[in-house]
C-alpha cells in the first residue's frame, strides 16, 4: 500500500520520468578522449592508432591533408562510424561507444557537416526550431507548442546568424555560406557542450568569415570547440592549439607557429623529400 | 492541442467543407429524389462512392508516410487487408446460424472443411467493440512489429520498399491457405448484417457512406495535425536528411515507427470500412499489384500534400469503373502509362499542377543528396 | 525336325562365307520354317521350337517371342505370311510383316491365325526373352536386362544365373546378375552368403529380400540382415540428400538465373526495374516464337532462341532505358514505380497480341529424360542443363565484368559519374549498354525458364519478387553474392519443402530474408567503406 501512496505522491518526480541527461563529467580535465582508434574500409587504415585529447573549454584547430582522416573521425565521436578497436569517451562518464548517434547528440556533442547539411524543405526558423535543446521523444515533439522564450532565443540566434529577414523563407533558396551559417545556428540552439565543426568556413566571402572566427572565439570558453578546416588563414586567426593528422593519426601538436615549422608537416604539406 | 490546429487551416477547413457538401448531397439525391429522377443516386451508386472513399483514407494514410516520412511502403494493402479481415471475422460471426450449413458457431467455409471447433484467433469477433479494436490492434501490431525491426537497423529507400512488397506477398501466400483459417481463396463473404442493421438495405448502405465519409474527414485531421506538428516538421526532416536529424538528438527510428504505425491503423480503418460495403474480403488484396497501385493515386494527386491524395485514389478509382466496364483490356495499358506519366511528368502530381504550393513542404528532388542514392 | 536342323546349320555356315549378310539374322526361308514349325506343333513340341529359335541369334527373335507370348504372332491364313499384330482392336487388326517388320495394313480377324499359346509356355518364355537378353552382344543392353532381372529371378532361371556371370566379361553385368542371384537367395532360400552381396544395395527388390530375410526364424540371419539394412539406410539418406541437393540447386539456379540480371541493373547501376520479370517473360515467349517458326525442330529452335532471347529482352530494356530510366536519374522510388507501369503494359500487351493463356514450349529430345546415377537417384535431364546455363551465364557476365572494357567503364561509371566522365567515358552510352546487358540475361533467363516452367504473361510477375530477394540477400553490386544467395535460397526453399508443403516453405523463406534484411541490411556480402556509407 505504501508503494500505491508513492505513486499518488503528486509533488515528487519519479526517477523514470526524469530524462536520462547525466551531467558530463570534467572535473579531470578533457572533455573528449579518444585512445588507440582504428578503423579500417576494405584493408584502408583510414585511422590508425588515433590518440587526442580535448580539454573542456577548448578551441581545438584540426588539419590535415585530404584522407588523412578528419571526417572519419568526427564519424566516430558522433556515434556514425564505430571504430575496429580503441576507446572514445565524453568527460570521464559517457562511453561514447556505446551510445547511438541521437543519445550522442542528447548528451550535448553537436555537429556540423562539411557539406552544409540543413533541411531544405522547411524554413530558416523551423530548422532553428527543430534543433532547439528541448524534450525530443515521439509524443512531447508531437504535442510540443512553441512558447515565448523559446521564440526569443530562435530570434536570438536568427540576429546572431543574420538571417533574421530570411526567417521564412525556405533553407533549400539559401547561399552555400548562408546555409553554413543556418547550420552553425542550429549548433547553437542545441547548446552543445562540445562542437564539432566541419570546414566551416567553406563557400564563404572574407567579411563572412571574418564573422564566423568571432563567433567560434566567443564560443570557446563556455563550449568545446573542434574545428576541421583547410583555409590556414582562417586558422592562424582562431588557433590556438593545433593538431595536424596524416594518414589517420597525430602527426604534431601545438601552437600554430610550431606545428608550421616543424619538419614532419612541411615534409607532408609540401612533399619534400627528407 | 496537435489535433485541433488543422481545423484553423484555411486548406483543411476547405478540404471538410467540400467532403460535408459532397456528403450531404449525396444523402439529399438518394434519400429525397425519386427514383426514376434524372438526379436520383442509386444505392448502387452511394456504395460505390463509399467504396472510392475507402480507397481515399487508404491513400491518405500512404501518402502520410510516402509523402512526409519518405518510405516508400509498398505493402500497405495488406494493412488495409488486415483490417478488411477483422471486420469480416465479426460479419460473418454475425450470420450464425443463418449459414448454409446453419452451425451457430462455426462459419459455412469451416463447416465445409469439417472443422469441429473455432480456431483460437477467431474467439471474441462475436463481439463488436473487440473486433473493432482488432480493426486498429492487428494492423497496427504487424507495423509495429516490422517497423521496429526494419527502422531499427535502417532499413530505408529501396530496401524497405522492397521488404514491404515481401511482406505482403507473403501474407497473400499466407492467406491463401485453407488452413490458415480465414476462408483461403473465397475469402470471408455472404455477410448478412453490422451491428444489427441488415447490410443489404439501402438505409444501411447510404449509413456506412456516410460512416466512411466522417472516419475520411477524422483520418485526414489526424494526419494534417501530425504533419503540421513540430513531429511533421521532424518527420520532413528525416526524410530529408536523416543522418542531420540523428544528430540533433531526435530519435529517427522512433519517429519512423509512430507515424508508420498510425498509417498502418488508418489504413485498417479503411479496410474494416470496405468490407461491409463491397461484400467480401479476400487474399486478393494483399496483392502486391493492389498495394502498389495505391501508391500512384498517391502518386497522381500530389505527394506530401494528404488532399492530393484524396483526388488522386478517386479520381484513378472513376476511371477504373469506367474503363473496365467500356474496354476491360485497356484498364492495365492506362494503368501502366499512367504510372510512367505521373512519374516522369508529373512529379509533383495534380496538386503540384493546380494549386502553388505556398510552403514547399513537397520533397525536394535533390540528387545529390545522399539519402536519394540506394 | 533333322532336317531342318541341318538345314539350319548349312545356312549359318553359308551365312559366314556371305559377307554381306548380317550374322545377326537368319534366311529368310529359315525363319519361315521356324515360324512355322512354332505354329504347327503340339504344345509339348513348341517348347523346343521356341528354344531353337532363341538360339538362332537372330535379332528378330526377341520381337518374334514377345509377340508370341502375348498373342500377337499370327499367320494370315491365305498366304502363310507371319505376321505381328500391333492393333487388335475391332474387326480389323493392324499387322505387320514378321519377317521385315513392313506395315500391311489392315485385315479382318477372320483371315488371321493366331499362333497360340498357352500359360506354360508364356512362364519358359519370360525367362528364355531373359536370356536372350542377357546374351544379346550389345553390353547396355545385357546391363538393362541384368537389371531388369532383380526381383524377376525364379527357380528355373536361379540355374541358369551363374553359368551366365561366370561368362559374362562386363563388370557391371556381373555385379547386377550377382545381385539379383542374391535377391532370390535371401528372399527365397533364407541364404546368409547371399545377404553380404545386398548390404549397400540401393535396389528396392533387394530391400524388400532383406526385410523377408529379417522376419524369418534364423536369427544369425535376421542380425545379418538388420546390418545390411541398416548399411543400406545410410546411403538412402545420403541419397535423398543428394537429391534434396540437386533439387536446391536447380531451384537455386533458376533463381540466379532471374536475379542476375537485375544484380547488373539494380546492384551494380543502382536502377530499380520493376518490369524485370517482365524482360524474362519476353526472352520465353522469343522461344516459344522460334519454334513457331522451325516446326519440328525444337532443338534448333531452342538454341537460336538463346541469342534472339537475349537480342530481344536487350532491346526492350534499351528501350525502357531510354523512354522511362534516364529521366528518373538519382529518383529510385520514382523508378521503382515508372518501371512497375511498364511492366503493367509489357504484360497486357503479351496477353493482347499472343494470349491471355500460357504457351506450350516443347523441351527438345536430348534435354528430355533423366540420368541415372545409381538405383536411388536419377536426375532430370532438363534440370541439370538449366544448372550448367546458369553456370555459363554467371561466369561470362563475370568476366565482361572483370576483363572486359565495358566492365571496367561500368564500375567506374557506377562508383563516380562525374570523374568517370570527365576522364573520357561516355556515361550515357554505358548505361545504356549496362542496362541492355542485364536485361539481356533477363532474356536468357527466360530463354531457360521456358524449359521447366509454363510460358504465360504472368510468368515475370512470379519471379520478381524472388529476384529482389536474392539480390538484397547477396548484398547488392555484388555478383558472386547473387551466386551465393540464389543457391541458398533455393535449397533452403527445397529442404523445408518436405516438411510444410511448397507455400509454406516459400513463406518461410520470405519471412526469413525480411528478418535477414534486419540483422544485415547490406546483404550477405555488403560494400564497404565511404562509398557505402551514408
Amino acid at each position: 500500500m505504501s508503494f500505491l501512496k508513492e505513486l499518488a505522491n503528486r509533488d515528487k518526480v519519479f526517477n523514470f520520468l526524469i530524462p536520462e541527461v547525466s551531467p558530463v563529467d570534467v572535473r579531470h580535465g578533457p572533455i573528449l578522449y579518444l585512445e588507440d582508434v582504428s578503423v579500417s574500409f576494405d584493408g584502408f587504415k583510414a585511422i590508425n592508432n588515433l590518440n587526442l585529447t580535448i580539454d573542456d573549454g577548448e578551441l581545438r584547430c584540426i588539419i590535415g591533408p585530404n584522407g588523412a582522416g578528419k571526417t572519419t573521425m568526427m564519424d566516430i565521436i558522433t556515434g556514425k562510424t564505430r571504430p575496429d578497436t580503441g576507446s572514445v569517451w565524453f568527460g570521464s562518464r559517457h562511453n561514447l561507444l556505446t551510445k547511438s548517434e541521437p543519445e550522442i547528440a542528447s548528451l550535448g556533442i553537436g555537429r556540423k557537416f562539411q557539406k552544409p547539411t540543413v533541411f531544405e524543405a522547411l524554413t530558416v526558423f523551423e530548422n532553428l526550431e527543430l534543433a532547439m535543446a528541448a524534450d525530443k521523444r515521439v509524443l512531447p515533439t508531437l504535442t510540443a507548442v512553441l512558447n515565448g522564450e523559446c521564440r526569443d532565443r530562435i530570434d536570438e540566434v536568427l540576429e546572431t546568424i543574420g538571417l533574421r529577414n530570411l526567417r521564412a523563407a525556405l533553407a533549400g533558396i539559401l547561399s552555400h555560406g548562408q546555409k553554413q551559417w543556418l547550420e552553425i545556428g542550429m549548433l547553437l540552439m542545441q547548446k552543445p557542450r562540445l562542437l564539432l565543426v566541419d570546414e566551416p568556413v567553406a563557400g564563404m566571402t572574407e567579411q563572412e568569415m571574418e564573422r564566423t572566427a568571432e563567433l567560434l572565439t566567443t564560443l570557446a570558453g563556455k563550449q568545446s570547440v573542434v574545428v576541421v578546416e583547410h583555409d590556414m588563414g582562417f586558422v592562424r586567426s582562431i588557433a590556438r592549439k593545433v593538431t595536424v593528422l596524416h594518414q589517420g593519426s597525430v602527426l604534431a601538436e601545438g601552437t600554430m607557429d610550431q606545428v608550421s615549422n616543424h619538419p614532419d608537416v612541411i615534409k607532408v604539406y609540401l612533399g619534400e623529400e627528407a | 492541442m496537435w489535433l485541433t490546429r488543422p481545423l484553423a487551416e484555411r486548406s483543411t477547413r476547405t478540404f471538410l467543407g467540400v467532403l460535408f457538401a459532397a456528403l450531404v448531397i449525396v444523402t439529399v439525391l438518394h434519400v429525397f429524389t425519386p427514383q426514376d429522377s434524372a438526379l436520383h443516386v442509386s444505392a448502387y451508386t452511394v456504395t460505390l462512392l463509399g467504396k472510392y472513399l475507402c480507397y481515399a483514407l487508404l491513400a491518405v494514410a500512404v501518402d502520410l508516410v510516402w509523402g512526409y516520412l519518405g518510405i516508400l511502403s509498398l505493402g500497405h494493402g495488406a494493412f488495409f487487408a488486415l483490417g478488411g479481415y477483422a471486420m469480416g471475422m465479426y460479419l460473418m460471426r454475425q450470420i450464425g446460424d443463418r449459414g448454409t450449413y446453419g452451425d451457430p458457431v462455426l462459419p459455412d467455409f469451416m463447416v465445409f472443411l469439417n472443422w469441429q471447433e473455432l480456431p483460437w484467433y477467431w474467439l471474441g469477433f462475436d463481439m463488436a467493440w473487440f473486433a473493432f479494436a482488432m480493426v486498429l490492434l492487428a494492423p497496427g501490431l504487424l507495423a509495429l512489429v516490422f517497423g521496429f525491426l526494419a527502422f531499427r537497423s535502417r532499413v530505408t529507400g529501396v530496401y524497405l520498399s522492397i521488404i514491404t512488397q515481401a511482406l505482403t506477398f507473403a501474407l497473400m501466400l499466407a492467406f491463401f491457405r485453407n488452413e490458415m483459417g480465414f476462408g483461403g481463396n473465397n475469402g470471408l463473404t455472404d455477410f448478412r448484417d453490422i451491428l444489427g442493421f441488415n447490410l443489404r438495405t439501402d438505409a444501411t448502405r447510404l449509413g456506412l457512406f456516410l460512416a466512411t465519409g466522417v472516419a475520411l474527414a477524422i483520418g485526414f485531421v489526424i494526419c494534417r495535425g501530425i504533419v503540421t506538428s513540430k513531429l511533421g516538421r521532424v518527420a520532413v526532416a528525416c526524410r530529408d536528411a536523416e543522418a542531420r536529424t540523428r544528430f540533433l538528438g531526435y530519435r529517427v527510428e522512433r519517429v519512423q515507427l509512430f507515424v508508420f504505425v498510425i498509417s498502418a491503423m488508418l489504413a485498417g480503418v479503411a479496410g474494416a470500412l470496405y468490407v461491409p460495403q463491397v461484400g467480401i474480403i479476400n487474399p486478393s488484396e494483399f496483392s502486391p499489384l493492389f498495394s502498389i497501385e495505391i501508391v500512384v493515386w498517391v502518386a497522381l494527386g500530389g505527394r506530401a500534400t494528404l488532399y492530393g491524395a484524396v483526388i488522386g485514389a478517386v479520381l484513378v478509382n472513376y476511371a477504373k469503373t469506367v474503363l473496365t466496364g467500356v474496354m476491360p483490356d485497356a484498364w492495365l495499358f492506362a494503368l501502366g502509362g499512367l504510372f510512367v506519366l505521373v512519374t516522369v511528368f508529373l512529379p509533383k502530381g495534380i496538386a503540384g499542377l493546380v494549386f502553388k504550393p505556398k510552403k514547399a513542404a513537397a520533397p525536394a528532388n535533390n540528387p545529390d543528396s545522399q539519402e536519394a542514392t540506394v | 525336325m533333322g532336317i531342318i536342323r541341318l538345314l539350319s546349320q548349312l545356312l549359318l555356315v553359308c551365312s559366314l562365307f556371305w559377307p554381306g549378310f548380317a550374322q545377326a539374322q537368319v534366311e529368310d526361308t529359315e525363319a519361315q520354317q521356324l515360324l512355322t514349325a512354332l505354329a504347327d506343333s503340339s504344345f509339348a513340341e513348341k517348347k523346343a521350337v521356341v528354344n531353337r529359335i532363341a538360339s538362332s541369334g537372330d535379332e528378330r527373335a526377341r520381337g518374334w517371342l514377345e509377340s508370341f507370348a502375348s498373342n500377337k504372332l499370327a499367320r494370315i491364313e491365305s498366304s502363310g505370311q507371319f505376321i505381328i499384330v500391333t492393333d487388335n482392336r475391332g474387326r480389323d487388326w493392324t499387322v505387320q510383316s514378321a519377317l521385315t517388320g513392313e506395315n500391311l495394313g489392315e485385315f479382318s480377324r477372320r483371315d488371321i491365325d493366331t499362333v497360340r499359346v498357352n500359360n506354360a509356355l508364356r512362364g519358359e518364355l519370360e525367362d528364355i526373352l531373359s536370356v536372350i537378353d542377357l546374351k544379346s552382344p550389345d553390353q547396355s543392353s545385357r546391363l538393362t536386362a541384368a537389371r531388369a532381372l532383380k526381383g524377376s529371378v525364379d527357380s528355373a532361371l536361379a540355374e541358369r544365373v551363374p553359368g551366365l556371370i561366370d561368362s559374362e566379361q562386363s563388370e557391371p553385368v556381373r555385379a547386377a546378375l550377382t545381385e539379383a542371384l542374391a535377391i532370390y537367395r535371401v528372399a527365397e532360400q533364407g541364404d546368409l552368403a547371399a545377404v553380404e552381396t545386398l548390404s549397400g544395395s540401393l535396389n528396392s527388390q533387394a530391400r524388400a529380400a532383406l526385410q523377408q530375410a529379417m522376419r524369418s526364424d534364423d536369427p544369425a540371419l535376421v542380425a545379418a540382415a538388420t546390418k545390411a539394412m541398416d548399411s543400406i539406410e545410410q546411403k538412402l539418406t545420403l541419397n535423398r540428400a543428394a537429391e534434396t541437393l540437386y533439387f536446391g540447386l536447380s531451384m537455386g539456379s533458376v533463381l540466379v538465373l532471374a536475379a542476375i540480371g537485375l544484380a547488373i541493373t539494380f546492384g551494380v547501376m543502382g536502377v530499380i526495374n520493376m518490369a524485370h520479370g517482365e524482360l524474362i517473360m519476353l526472352g520465353a515467349y522469343t522461344t516459344w516464337g522460334m519454334q513457331q517458326l522451325l516446326p519440328g525442330q525444337p532443338g534448333l529452335a531452342l538454341i537460336l532462341s538463346i541469342p534472339a532471347g537475349f537480342l530481344v529482352a536487350a532491346l526492350a530494356g534499351v528501350v525502357i532505358e531510354r523512354t522511362v530510366i534516364q529521366y528518373l536519374k538519382g529518383r529510385p522510388l520514382e523508378t521503382l514505380l515508372a518501371t512497375f507501369g511498364v511492366s503493367l503494359i509489357l504484360q497486357q500487351l503479351v496477353r493482347t497480341v499472343v494470349s491471355p493463356l500460357n504457351r506450350t514450349v516443347i523441351t527438345p529430345e536430348w534435354m528430355s529424360g533423366s540420368v541415372m546415377i545409381n538405383e536411388a537417384l536419377s536426375l532430370t535431364l532438363n534440370r541439370l542443363y538449366v544448372i550448367g546455363f546458369a553456370l555459363v551465364v554467371f561466369a561470362g557476365l563475370m568476366l565482361i565484368m572483370r576483363k572486359t572494357r565495358l566492365g571496367l567503364e561500368v564500375r567506374a561509371v557506377t562508383q563516380n559519374r562525374a570523374m568517370a566522365r570527365s576522364m573520357g567515358i561516355r556515361a550515357t552510352r554505358v548505361d545504356i549498354l549496362t542496362f541492355a546487358l542485364g536485361s539481356g540475361v533477363a532474356g536468357l533467363a527466360g530463354v531457360a525458364l521456358s524449359q521447366i516452367t509454363n510460358v504465360g504473361p504472368n510468368l515475370g510477375q512470379s519471379y520478381i519478387i524472388d529476384s529482389f530477394m536474392v539480390v538484397v540477400f547477396g548484398g547488392v553490386g555484388n555478383l558472386w553474392g547473387t551466386l551465393l544467395a540464389g543457391l541458398t535460397l533455393g535449397t533452403i526453399n527445397q529442404l523445408l519443402e518436405p516438411w510444410v508443403g511448397a507455400v509454406l516453405a516459400k513463406i518461410m523463406v520470405l519471412v526469413m530474408i525480411i528478418l535477414f534484411i534486419q540483422k544485415r541490411p547490406r546483404g550477405l556480402f555488403p560494400q564497404k567503406g565511404r562509398a557505402a556509407e551514408g
